[in-house]
């Protein structure tokens, strides 16, 4: 159970980091405002199945989302390209401010109620007392059809093609009469509607409201860097391995006072530094990831997939 | 980075340096005597404070091109070794109370080489989600170490322990005229000094880094160092913010190490202007400004501070510093003048626009948060009422005509802008081929 | 003993104007509260809760000589920025302040009006804390200008604890908090006093998680049914305790919660069905106590803001103060501040409250409720228009959820 747990929280993870992936390793560009892109999805999905029905929200919103995304690299990323990468980073980090304000403005400051269709509210099945829900099943489903069709188009089809050329040879592909920029755009579209499907399908499973940018934002940069800068492959191993870790995490009490005792050693709350001694794993599982992030620049700068160092 | 931060060569006060740092001695010296009330003080000491941090932070930004979303750790942690030192002299050492600031700047220095150990292994876009990650870090564990976070409600300190030593002077530091002065002291030597590490070689060499790092590895530079380097003094600079921060509100807590205040330090930086020295002193005013006087106006004024942001990085990535040096320049060279009109309508236009939209959100947050006390409001003094569509309708017809006026007028400048800039390089590559 | 509390006060202020306090006086409260930044929607909700007060409880309404005027002051949480905040209200001579979210800003303004009070005689400020519930507060870290109307941690798991006292199906308990002060005193309190009166109660977990970094509840949820745990008591409010029931329900848990910030703006429209009849609430009040005095104000709030009423700390905030001056007759801090320790009144379920003098803690009535279908008698009203509404469990006493204070109360 804390298996499936852990794979569907890591599926969601893969989801959110694949577009922040795929849109830094074609262009370079470090998109802070990904997350915000996931909240929108959210909300938009909220708003149209409040409207009609979930299913609308499934399909629409991601699409709408997609195309502010597009837009946004067309009129505001595109004119600062020629300042570098750094500025396009501080652009995007500006939009993620503007983004939070304007949601608070059109949907409030507290969290909307956007739920799980009924259907899938039911247990899929159930193991020992617990019961994994519907809901849970076809979010994993959801992640692993696009992990697929991603894989399928980026290797198998012309535009695929036409998109890895243009980031290892931008001038030459321009040259054989494809519009680069134009290509640029498409993929920054498409990365952010992948985000706004993660937050389709991450908003009602959890909760909806103008922090949930925030709360995922940190976490999908460790994903990002931990799977090594740019590698997708590495960002699926990195998510799942995140999302188990922090799922076993809870349920183990160990600390190092524990492992200690074990061994004959008494800590006592008269030893110093006791609190970090006595910190149990499952306290700090939230932040292991963040612990990860450290070790693995420690150990392997360049991350699990990585392939140059910087 | 490069283009962007590319140095605009003009200096119109060199060699005049003991005059412009007399200038802001006797400033930091004369602010009291105009801004008096306690409130104003108090403004007056985090303005102070926050010039340290946005100094501090420019090291590593607008010096060596690292973009650092993790600069309240530093900050953070450097008030939170102050206070308990505060606390300490409270219980008896013998420490004046004006060395505090000194020791949040080791503290930051120390964990300056801790997190930099491993932060300053990468540079550009992966450094920057790094500082996020570890800036996360501290700050959930924060919150998990009461013992020395004080948890939620922090750690509260007396500034006045300790006033009967002799060192002291009698100076009891208890009316915050007397911590003002030192926050003064503290930002002079400060700001003397971090403007000296730009003249050392150190300095010169993290420009190096910031703008080919491959070409300063290449003639034996070793970057990560440099890098690290750099970010122990900036992170040292930022404890001694830290600390004077500790003194001045006598308590540290957990939200000094939070995300939001590190990005607000970028943020305010980056508006300030990254490229000169003293724009992060313009951000720094700025950020108290906003924190403190524009959210008295508006409710909306994140907002308009992101707006804002978006479209310096677009138009102006020098920030407000550059705008100034730009315009300076334009005086030095005679263009100012053709610039006067283009200039006046578009700040009418502009004023007329901003008008509009100004109205739209104010309304659009009275509807949604405002809620309940009524819908009446005023906008620059004109009033209006969010429940009438008039209102709307006219909102929506000025910032349109206002926004069609202001571009029409913003390409008539642009035009006259670059043509100015031409003749100014014209008139430096001339000035320069009479020198050789 | 359904009597509306306005003719209370207008008894109160009628019975002080025969023994002469008639005179107008205004009197400002600095509001300093986040009221934009990430709580600011929260904020926001508080500061109406103020100004209805203040509009239905002082002047013409209550027919008193007494107005409370609202400043609202943006800190947006921050303890820095209320710090300032307070120098600013202050300087406009404004000499009563009120705070309430976040125990780190109440903690950092006593400390401050402390030493404002002690360093600038005849300007002194009093402290209206309408939330901040930490222990330390009332106990060692007590102040003569602070003033708190909303119960303490231990006062509310006191009560908490007499009522599961009683549940004997109640058999094993896990505590679930947030890792900061109040989820750890919950924590702390919870399992001392279960331990105290049912010693055959066992705690099966007691478990602290980083505050707002968990996005899966579903592990927490997993552990707790390992645990075989019948009853959730969790400190958690905003998306943590709003993840915690529906990770509950999506893994079809069938234990109840205790909870304390159920009803807190937004959470009740997350929590929705998915924690009907499962979802129990600690507080003082809530809108469906049996004895809702203050009904017309609830109502009233609703139908002038769309939003719920749930802050009678607020309203007693203001009549306290309003009392206090009248009974001074002065809007001297120093006097006020003697008048309202000690000062006695109708609370809003009808209980006798008290100011107590010793630690400047409110003692009053404490409710369990229990997140049910709205309709009937029981549920009037519903939260948020969801539907759903809290019905009374158990009412107790003031006395059932008092604590002993270890306050050693400086000089005013």
């Amino acid at each position: 159970m804390s298996m499936l747990n852990g794979l569907s929280y890591g599926l969601l993870l893969f989801m959110l980091s694949a577009g922040l992936t795929l849109i830094f390793s074609m262009m370079g560009v470090l998109n802070f405002a990904h997350a915000s892109f996931y909240m929108i999805g959210a909300y938009f999905a909220y708003q149209l199945s409040s409207w009609s029905n979930y299913w609308v929200g499934f399909l629409i919103a991601p699409i709408l989302v997609a195309l502010l995304g597009g837009l946004f690299e067309r009129y505001m990323l595109r004119k600062t390209h020629k300042f570098g990468h750094v500025a396009e980073l501080l652009l995007t980090f500006g939009l993620s401010f503007v983004i939070l304000e304007l949601v608070q403005l059109v949907w409030g400051r507290t969290s909307v109620d956007y739920a799980i269709p009924t259907a899938m509210q039911a247990p899929l099945f159930k193991l020992y007392d617990s019961t994994f829900q519907t809901y849970r099943g076809f979010m994993m489903l959801v992640a692993l059809l696009m992990l697929v069709s991603l894989y399928l188009l980026l290797k198998k089809t012309r535009i695929g093609l036409v998109i890895q050329a243009a980031l290892t040879h931008p001038d030459t592909t321009e040259a054989l009469g494809h519009n680069v920029p134009r290509v640029f755009a498409y993929v920054f579209a498409g990365g952010c509607g992948l985000a706004a499907l993660a937050g389709v399908i991450g908003g009602n499973a959890f909760i909806t409201e103008p922090g949930m940018a925030q709360s995922v934002g940190a976490i999908i940069f460790v994903v990002v860097v931990v799977g090594g800068m740019g590698s997708l492959g590495g960002a699926l191993i990195a998510s799942i391995l995140i999302g188990l870790m922090q799922t076993f995490a809870v349920g183990l009490d160990w600390s190092i006072l524990g492992g200690a005792k074990s061994l004959g050693v008494e800590i006592t709350s008269a030893t110093p530094g006791y609190s970090l001694w006595s910190l149990k794993l499952s306290q700090i599982a939230p932040i292991l990831p963040y612990l990860l992030l450290v070790l693995m620049l420690i150990v392997r700068p360049k991350g699990i997939m990585g392939t140059r160092d910087e | 980075m490069n283009s962007m931060m590319k140095p605009i060569h003009f200096k119109p006060l060199n060699g005049v340096r003991i005059v412009v740092w007399s200038a802001f001695a006797l400033i930091l010296v004369l602010l009291p005597a105009i801004f008096n009330s306690s409130f104003a003080m108090t403004l007056l000491c985090f303005t102070g404070i926050a010039v340290i941090a946005c100094l501090s932070y420019n090291m590593l930004l607008g010096q060596t091109g690292m973009l650092s979303f993790g600069h309240a750790v530093y900050t953070g942690l450097g008030s939170f070794v102050a206070v308990h030192a505060m606390n300490q002299i409270v219980a008896g050492w013998y420490l004046p109370m004006w060395l505090v600031p000194l020791v949040g700047g080791f503290a930051g220095l120390f964990f300056g080489v801790l997190f930099g150990y491993v932060t300053t292994r990468k540079s550009g876009t992966p450094f920057a989600m790094i500082t996020l990650g570890i800036g996360e870090l501290v700050f959930a564990a924060a919150l998990m170490f009461p013992w020395f976070f004080g948890g939620e409600a922090g750690i509260n300190s007396n500034r006045t322990a300790g006033k009967e030593m002799w060192v002291n002077f009698g100076l009891s530091f208890g009316p915050q005229i007397q911590v003002y002065y030192l926050i003064a002291v503290y930002v002079f030597f400060c700001t003397v000094a971090m403007y000296a590490f730009t003249l050392t070689p150190l300095g010169r060499i993290a420009n190096a880094v910031r703008d080919n790092p491959e070409r300063a590895e290449f003639v034996g530079y070793d970057t990560r160092l440099v890098r690290f380097l750099v970010l122990m003094a900036s992170s040292f600079f930022a404890g001694i913010a830290g600390g004077l921060s500790s003194l001045n509100i006598e308590a540290a807590n957990a939200e000094l190490l939070h995300a939001i205040r590190s990005g607000s330090y970028l943020l305010f930086v980056f508006l300030g202007g990254a490229i000169f020295f003293f724009g992060p002193i313009l951000g720094a005013v700025l950020l108290v400004f906003s924190l403190f006087m524009l959210s008295e106006f508006t409710k909306a004024w994140q907002l308009y501070i992101g707006i804002l942001f978006l479209i310096m990085v677009i138009y102006a990535p020098g920030g407000f510093s550059s705008l100034i040096m730009l315009n300076l320049r334009r005086v030095k060279y005679g263009e100012w003048r053709k610039m006067r009109w283009p200039y006046t309508w578009m700040f009418l236009f502009g004023l007329i626009a901003l008008w509009g939209f100004a109205s739209i959100v104010e309304m659009a947050y009275q509807i949604q948060v405002a809620a309940g006390s009524g819908s009446k409001l005023t906008v620059m003094t004109i009033p209006l009422d969010a429940a009438s569509t008039t209102s709307w309708v006219i909102a929506v017809i000025v910032l349109i005509a206002g926004g069609v006026a202001f571009e029409y007028w913003r390409r008539k400048f642009a035009k006259v802008w670059s043509d100015g800039e031409e003749r100014i390089a014209d008139a430096i590559k001339k000035a320069e081929a009479a020198i050789v | 003993m359904r009597v509306s509390i306005k003719p209370l006060a207008v008894g109160v202020a009628s019975a002080l104007m025969f023994a002469g306090a008639a005179s107008a006086q205004n009197v400002k409260i600095g509001f300093i509260e986040g009221l934009s930044g990430p709580f600011g929607g929260v904020g926001q909700n508080q500061l109406k809760h103020f100004q209805y007060a203040a509009e239905r409880f002082s002047g013409k309404q209550a027919n008193s000589g007494v107005t409370v005027e609202i400043v609202p002051l943006d800190s947006k949480g921050s303890p820095q920025e209320a710090l300032a905040l307070l120098k600013k209200a202050t300087d406009d001579g404004i000499r009563f302040v009120s705070q309430g979210n976040g125990s780190n800003v109440a903690g950092v303004l006593i400390d401050a009006i402390n030493k404002h009070n002690e360093r600038n005689p005849g300007k002194e400020v009093v402290f209206l804390n309408y939330a901040a519930i930490d222990p330390d507060f009332t106990n060692a870290k007590c102040s003569p200008w602070h003033f708190r109307f909303d119960a303490g941690v231990d006062m509310k798991i006191e009560g908490l604890t007499n009522y599961m006292k009683d549940r004997k199906d109640i058999k094993n308990v896990y505590v679930i908090g947030q890792n900061y002060s109040f989820g750890q005193q919950v924590s702390k309190f919870t399992e001392a006093m279960l331990k105290a009166k049912r010693p055959d109660v066992k705690i099966v977990g007691n478990e602290l998680h980083p505050l707002g970094q968990v996005k899966d509840f579903a592990p927490y949820v997993a552990k707790i049914m390992a645990a075989n745990a019948d009853a959730v008591v969790t400190g958690n409010w905003g998306p943590d305790l709003v993840l915690l029931i529906r990770a509950a329900s999506a893994a079809g848990y069938k234990g109840s919660f205790y909870t304390f910030y159920a009803g807190v703006i937004g959470t009740p429209t997350a929590i929705g069905a998915g924690g009907a009849d499962r979802v129990h609430q600690v507080s003082y009040w809530h809108p469906n106590s049996a004895q809702s005095e203050i009904e017309s104000v609830y109502t009233g709030f609703k139908a002038k803001f769309n939003e719920e009423f749930y802050t009678v700390a607020a309203v007693n905030a203001v009549r306290f103060l309003v009392a206090g001056v009248e009974k001074s007759k002065s809007t001297d801090a120093v006097k006020v501040a003697k008048a309202m320790a000690g000062m006695k009144m109708k609370g809003a379920s009808g209980e006798d409250i008290e100011m107590r003098a010793s630690d400047g803690a409110l003692q009053q009535a404490m409710y369990i409720s229990q997140w049910t279908k709205a309709g009937g008698k029981d549920v009037k009203f519903d939260q948020e228009n969801t539907g759903f509404g809290f019905k009374t469990v158990r009412y107790l006493q003031p006395e059932q959820s008092t604590m002993a204070t270890t306050c050693k109360m400086p000089k005013r």
